[in-house]
């Protein structure tokens, strides 16, 4: 789901990067007045942890390859502006180091999976959670946040991607950036992450969810009452 | 740090040993790339032609370590494993250092 350089015409990086840059400024603000420095060493893991299961490409044999984000627990257990922070540095890392993603696409993979997918998880998962504070509901709810938070996420950037045929073609007819339709794009970034990436993404943010609520569950932000918590 | 936090950076580190499997696992079962992340050799073979704007912009960035790779394209699987290793290590490490700092900066006192 990383976009690379020349897949986005600057119509729609140079927007998806003010768009990015607005939702950094909120979150700069609201970390200000919320965060207490006992989460600070909790957002620098939660980071090197988006970082690495990023790099677990998973195959879709005789196929192409997708990968979990991680920004799905992330926002439950420290809240989505904490996940916009954290996994946009980690973005932006991957793109300046090591080329995934490219840097004119900074803007539209932060907004995809740094500020959709947080929002995204959060809300399915206090939406599928209702008053529960454990149990069998819980635990669906963070495998839906999870699983729906990627395929949002995907979505978006198939969006991004099928919308660049209409936005510009050179004399030739021919599309000038990311080539696919929509027709296309949609169906091939939806369909791998539906299944299995998604699937991945809401076992992994079920299973660390289980295991936060056992060892640290002062620490999960979404079962908290973020009014006490924060 | 906490004991809950040792437990979980050695967690991380132990993921990070592993991260191969990312780069394996898709040999094994002959997947290709992510879909739209191909670069201008591939694409070219996809369409017959490159986009012009894509061209310009494809090489914009001359990253580092492009694709958590040393080895360059032709790595052999052994060095392409231990790149991503080293590069799994070096990112978690730039990457908790990054947001640190910021969150130091930002966190409140107290609590």
């Amino acid at each position: 789901m990383h976009i690379p350089d020349g897949y986005l015409s600057p119509q729609t990086y140079i927007p998806l990067y003010g768009v990015s840059f607005g939702f950094w400024a909120i979150a700069q603000k609201k970390l200000k007045k919320q965060l207490s420095l006992k989460h600070v060493p909790y957002l620098a893991m939660a980071a090197a942890f988006s970082f690495l299961i990023m790099m677990f490409n998973i195959p879709i044999p005789g196929g192409t390859t997708g990968h979990a984000v991680g920004a799905g627990i992330i926002a439950i257990l420290l809240g989505p502006w904490t996940a916009v922070l954290a996994v946009s540095v980690v973005l932006i890392i991957q793109a300046l180091l090591f080329g995934d993603g490219g840097i004119t696409a900074i803007g539209a993979n932060c907004f995809n999976m740094a500020v959709v997918m947080p929002f995204v998880s959060y809300w399915i998962f206090k939406l599928v959670k209702g008053k529960s504070v454990s149990g069998v509901r819980l635990a669906v709810a963070a495998f839906l946040a999870g699983y729906l938070s990627l395929v949002v996420a995907a979505l978006f950037a198939a969006v991004e991607f099928g919308i660049q045929p209409l936005i510009a073609t050179g004399a030739n007819g021919r599309p000038l950036y990311a080539p696919y339709p929509l027709s296309i794009a949609v169906p091939a970034m939806v369909l791998g992450h539906l299944f299995p990436f998604g699937i991945v993404e809401g076992l992994v943010t079920m299973l660390l969810l289980k295991y936060f609520l056992k060892h640290e569950p002062d620490l999960v932000y979404a079962v908290l009452d973020p009014s006490k918590n924060r | 740090m906490t004991r809950f936090q040792k437990k979980l950076w050695i967690g991380l580190l132990i993921m990070a040993l592993l991260t191969p499997l990312g780069i394996l696992l898709p040999e094994k079962f002959n997947a290709g790339q992510a879909w739209g992340e191909w670069g201008i050799d591939k694409l070219e073979k996809l369409l017959g032609y490159v986009p012009e704007g894509l061209k310009e912009l494809a090489d914009f960035w001359k990253a580092p370590i492009p694709d958590y790779n040393f080895g360059g394209e032709g790595a052999s699987m052994a060095l392409q494993a231990i790149s991503y290793i080293a590069s799994g290590l070096l990112g978690i490490g730039v990457c908790a250092f990054a947001v640190f700092i910021i969150s130091r900066f930002m966190a409140k006192h107290g609590k």
